[in-house]
């Protein structure tokens, strides 16, 4: 396998984790909240080196397992109108409220496009004028700017079959919950790369500040995750907490005004509902006045069911690193990612469905 | 001729029997084929034989390094070489669309006609339906074929043993992200070819010249490891593989990196897995690398007694996980 990347050379990765070993000498529980690290950890095989001092837990950093049960019924319910969806690949098999899926939906007639990007469901509404589009926006800090510019484009080429359903979520407002939460004991944090291109360094500083928490930006290769873990380390033994960006290669301090701004033209901030966390205050955006009319709630006024609050799903825990995934009753005999009952086991980067595939 | 599939080709009146003629003899057509009976006429084939029989159904036609009629001659040439045998014939149905482009099938008929006498087998009997628009998507082509087993016994996924060798024949995932590149009009620094080739050769070769091999098996749709975790269930045996052994062609791996999508689940169309007992390896890999279809043969891991039916693969960087069999389709990621 090429392994020609610096960031994948077994040998260097090997040199951080002697240093990590050395580092390691009373217990350290860090928590990752990007999916795509989650993934990393597993896959590189990260997770069996570790020190055994060293626990590792899986926060909310899937877009897809974050997704609120009432805004996955939402999206069901507007499947089963007479309109066309475009989604990301991602949110095809998560569950609703009784089971439905959009791949079930899919096979009993609805009209499910699964697309790349936003700007690729706007190009289905523009070819197809005499249907309704409706692109469901999920995702954090790092798809919302390619939404909002979407949106922006299709208001001045006057596009008037093309919707929105936003159901985006902010990260550090979600960060600021969990550093909050009595019940979450956490040493360190490493904070997602991708979302940090754009929101910068600044949103994230509150946790060293107000929590003393040691943060880390960092990248996606094995390398990248394991200088994190080692700085991490060694800021809590050194009992001098900071945020620091690990990941200059992608990201810049000041992350990506343009992006932002953006962002903040389309959008603005609402409180919002996260599987398993619960209200956030200011997690959320919605449409500002102008861009309403692409507003797909209040264009369809879809009817979701509501939710079931009962399903054993303990996601929300899991989640909140409260448990690891095998301690849910439903792992791996109820819920599997052949038939999953909640999100963390859908997606490919959720939790539950790393430790699935991956744990030994 | 119509430079379009009409239904009438499919009628089984005049136009059948001119498509026949002008396409499908034209480049299909041997003593067997031409007899145009109901049913082909076997008379040289005895002992064991092995059967295998696949439907192709591809988009886009035609992609680099092949197309849906070489294709539908390799995968189905390379199954019956994975029991162990010499592929003699190959039936062939075409289920076609209506409107299909006659210089598209035309062109496909050729490619089969090249593929099959490359790799030695001829098409002896053959269907052509026609379905109107929309109800087939352009070209459906399957072929069945059979072949004398020339190993004894024959290889089976359910004969690896603890203390066997892991080989692979070539690089892995060329062929899955050819197709889906391809597909979505993505362009890397070297264009990614799909592996699809015959294996026949090389298989008959290493029966010949090595003897004892257990298991032969090509890695295609799912890939090495849902093709792997296969052969650890239907053996009872735990297979341990080496990651950094397992030989990824650079820009396949940069392709991968990008889309978020892992080598180990790519489909294969021209590379085949080797088992068999440990001592017998470097023999085998001589025999592999002499070989155009096997120049990059690599020893990938071993069967052990371990927990029946798991594959665990040691990563790059030294750490242990599970390798997992693929479920539903890889999907393109989010963020």
């Amino acid at each position: 396998m090429n392994l020609s990347s610096e960031f994948r050379d077994p040998d260097l990765c090997r040199r951080v984790l002697e240093q990590i070993q050395h580092l390691a000498d009373s217990p350290f529980r860090f928590m990752e909240v990007c999916g795509t690290h989650t993934v990393s950890i597993f896959q590189s095989g990260i997770k069996s080196l570790l020190p055994e001092n060293i626990s590792h837990l899986s926060g909310p950093g899937c877009p897809v397992c974050v997704t609120h049960d009432l805004e996955v019924n939402t999206f069901l319910a507007l499947a089963k109108m007479d309109l066309r969806l475009a989604t990301f690949g991602d949110l095809m098999r998560v569950p609703g409220s009784r089971g439905d899926s959009l791949k079930k939906v899919q096979a009993e007639g609805a009209r499910v496009d699964i697309v790349y990007s936003a700007f690729d469901a706007l190009q289905l509404a523009v070819d197809n004028p005499s249907e309704n589009v409706v692109f469901l926006a999920v995702g954090f800090e790092t798809t919302a700017p390619t939404v909002a510019a979407t949106v922006k484009v299709a208001l001045k080429q006057q596009v008037e079959n093309f919707f929105i359903l936003p159901m985006h979520k902010l990260v550090p407002p979600a960060l600021q919950a969990l550093a909050s939460d009595p019940d979450i004991r956490v040493d360190g944090l490493l904070l997602p790369g991708h979302v940090s291109t754009i929101t910068g360094i600044e949103p994230f500083m509150f946790l060293a500040g107000d929590y003393n928490l040691p943060a880390v930006i960092s990248g996606f290769e094995p390398l990248d995750i394991l200088q994190s873990i080692q700085i991490l380390l060694r800021m809590h033994k050194e009992k001098t907490p900071a945020v620091i960006n690990s990941y200059k290669r992608a990201v810049a301090d000041q992350g990506n005004p343009r992006a932002r701004k953006v962002m903040q033209e389309v959008f603005k901030p609402v409180d919002t509902a996260w599987r398993g966390l619960g209200d956030i205050p200011g997690s959320g955006l919605s449409l500002r006045k102008e861009y309403l009319g692409f507003d797909a709630r209040r264009k369809f006024e879809p009817a979701p069911l509501q939710p079931e609050t009962n399903t054993g799903c303990k996601c929300g825990q899991v989640l909140k690193g409260k448990i690891l995934p095998p301690q849910c009753p439903l792992f791996a005999s109820v819920c599997t990612p052949a038939e999953p009952v909640g999100p963390c086991m859908v997606s490919t980067e959720g939790s539950c469905a790393a430790f699935f595939k991956y744990s030994l | 001729m119509s430079d379009r599939v009409l239904l009438d080709y499919g009628s089984g009146g005049k136009a059948s029997q001119r498509l026949i003629r002008e396409i499908f003899l034209k480049h299909l057509g041997n003593p067997g084929l031409n007899r145009l009976d109901d049913a082909a006429l076997i008379e040289d084939l005895s002992g064991p034989l092995a059967v295998s029989t696949d439907t192709f159904t591809i988009f886009p036609l035609f992609f680099p390094g092949g197309d849906i009629g070489s294709l539908a001659v390799h995968g189905t040439v390379n199954d019956v070489a994975m029991l162990g045998a010499q592929p003699k014939y190959l039936s062939c149905a075409f289920l076609l669309e209506e409107g299909l482009d006659m210089q598209d099938l035309d062109r496909i008929a050729a490619s089969m006609g090249r593929a099959a006498a490359d790799c030695g087998v001829q098409v002896i009997t053959g269907d052509t339906k026609v379905v109107p628009k929309g109800a087939a998507d352009k070209m459906f082509i399957n072929t069945t074929g059979i072949g004398m087993v020339i190993a004894d016994p024959a290889p089976s996924g359910s004969r690896a043993e603890p203390g066997d060798a892991v080989l692979i024949s070539g690089t892995m995932g060329d062929h899955g992200l050819a197709i889906l590149t391809h597909r979505q009009g993505l362009k890397f620094e070297t264009d990614i070819q799909s592996d699809s080739q015959a294996l026949n050769s090389l298989t008959t070769r290493l029966i010949r010249e090595v003897g004892d091999v257990h298991v032969l098996r090509d890695p295609t749709r799912g890939g090495l490891a849902t093709t792997l975790n296969e052969i650890a269930s239907q053996s009872g045996c735990e297979i341990l593989l080496q990651e950094d052994q397992v030989p990824v062609r650079r820009e396949v791996q940069g392709g991968c990196s990008f889309l978020g999508l892992d080598p180990l689940y790519l489909a294969n169309e021209g590379k085949f897995i080797c088992i068999l007992p440990e001592d017998l390896a470097s023999k085998a890999l001589e025999v592999m690398r002499s070989h155009p279809a096997g120049r990059d043969a690599a020893l990938i891991g071993y069967v052990r007694e371990g927990q029946k039916g798991r594959v665990v693969l040691r990563t790059s960087l030294g750490g242990h996980r599970l390798l997992d069999m693929l479920e539903g389709e890889q999907l393109p990621r989010i963020c």
